[in-house]
């Protein structure tokens, strides 16, 4: 029961400080899950990621249901991802039942330059700590780098990088076993 | 009883949303610009306001839009099973996927397939920071209008974003929510945005 409170409670403070969708909950994401309580490796992020991107849903909503069940099972991925939830269905429903204009307000719209800017290195940050644990050698380093250029000048779903680039795992390392 | 009906079908719709919506919360838009047509529960300058709404306040946008329609249709019980029904087809999903992966765990091909897919993972992480990075700190307009590169830089924004990078860098310890509410302050008082 304390350990589910814990799960519910961890996300539900990621969940409340995510501004700009999955890949913003990123660094929230290391820091409470991997450094602080270990409740993930890097690489594990890494892989829950890659399926979040090709599975139907949210990436931040199936991130946290990965992670509450590897904890704590079914009981905990419901939980993990009830908590991710709960602080944008409280802000919300106050939101559109009391304030029709909040995103006019310019004290928010200021507000948000800031985060925005902010959030941009933070996700960079994110993203050399990933690369330190993924990007190992040179095939690696193509893939990394073929991906985040097809990625920024095509529309081609992510979920076709992510197939393609397993495929190239298995046969790399497979063929060179064999 | 239409109220039940009402709430029920709030769920199923949303339900169904979180089944075929892939990718982040951006994704679930063309599915509501539809339900908004199919139901009359509102229209396209509502989801536009939804839009705003929804990236103005914590969270994940698919979460928040659906929040926001289901309190608009249906009160708070309708802005609880909104985002429910979102949720519960990918924690169903997860769940076989995560009891699938458990069992392969140790078989060497998923480790090799992971070998791979995780710089392809990264590699999409970079280029979705790369759009925020535009979106944050470049302003297409103010390019269009002088046709200078340079110029379409937001430099405030470019300071704090170097700013906060080379703290997180250099101070392991520093939270990422500390930055968060440290950016907000400022944005706040240079009037940023």
């Amino acid at each position: 029961m304390k350990q589910l409170l814990e799960l519910f409670l961890t996300f539900a403070k990621i969940g409340g400080f995510t501004f700009g969708g999955g890949i913003a909950m990123l660094p929230m994401l290391q820091k409470e899950i991997v450094e602080k309580k270990n409740w993930a490796t890097q690489e594990e992020l890494m892989d829950y990621y890659a399926i979040g991107q090709c599975t139907p849903g949210i990436i931040a909503i199936n991130t946290a249901t990965f992670v509450g069940y590897k904890q704590k099972g079914t009981i905990g991925g419901i939980v993990a991802t009830l908590g991710m939830a709960f602080p944008s269905v409280v802000i919300i429903t106050i939101i559109a039942a009391l304030v029709s204009n909040f995103q006019d307000l310019p004290a928010v719209q200021w507000a948000f330059g800031g985060i925005r800017a902010a959030v941009v290195a933070l996700i960079l940050s994110s993203v050399i700590k990933l690369m330190k644990k993924s990007v190992i050698d040179i095939p690696t380093a193509l893939i990394f780098i073929a991906v985040a250029v097809l990625a920024t000048v095509t529309n081609v779903s992510p979920v076709v990088f992510v197939l393609i680039a397993g495929v190239i795992g298995i046969l790399l390392k497979g063929g060179k076993k064999s | 009883m239409s109220y039940a009906l009402l709430l029920l079908e709030l769920f199923g719709r949303f339900f169904l949303v979180g089944l075929f919506s892939i990718g982040g919360g951006l994704a679930t838009l063309p599915f509501l610009t539809s339900m908004g047509e199919t139901t009359g529960w509102f229209n396209a300058a509502d989801i536009s306001n939804m839009v705003a709404i929804s990236e103005s306040t914590p969270g994940p946008m698919g979460i928040n839009m659906a929040t926001y329609v289901g309190y608009t249709v249906a009160g708070v019980p309708g802005s609880i099973l909104g985002p429910i029904g979102l949720i519960a087809p990918s924690i169903v999903i997860i769940i076989i996927i995560s009891r699938v992966l458990m069992k392969f765990r140790e078989s060497k091909y998923v480790n090799y397939a992971f070998y791979g897919l995780r710089a392809a993972s990264v590699g999409l992480i970079a280029a979705a920071c790369y759009s925020v990075a535009k979106i944050a700190l470049f302003n297409g307009e103010v390019f269009a209008e002088t046709g200078n590169f340079f110029l379409g830089f937001d430099l405030k924004s470019v300071i704090l974003c170097a700013i906060v990078f080379v703290a997180v860098m250099c101070f392991k310890k520093l939270h990422p929510i500390a930055c968060i509410v440290a950016a907000a302050v400022v944005g706040i008082i240079f009037q940023m945005g």
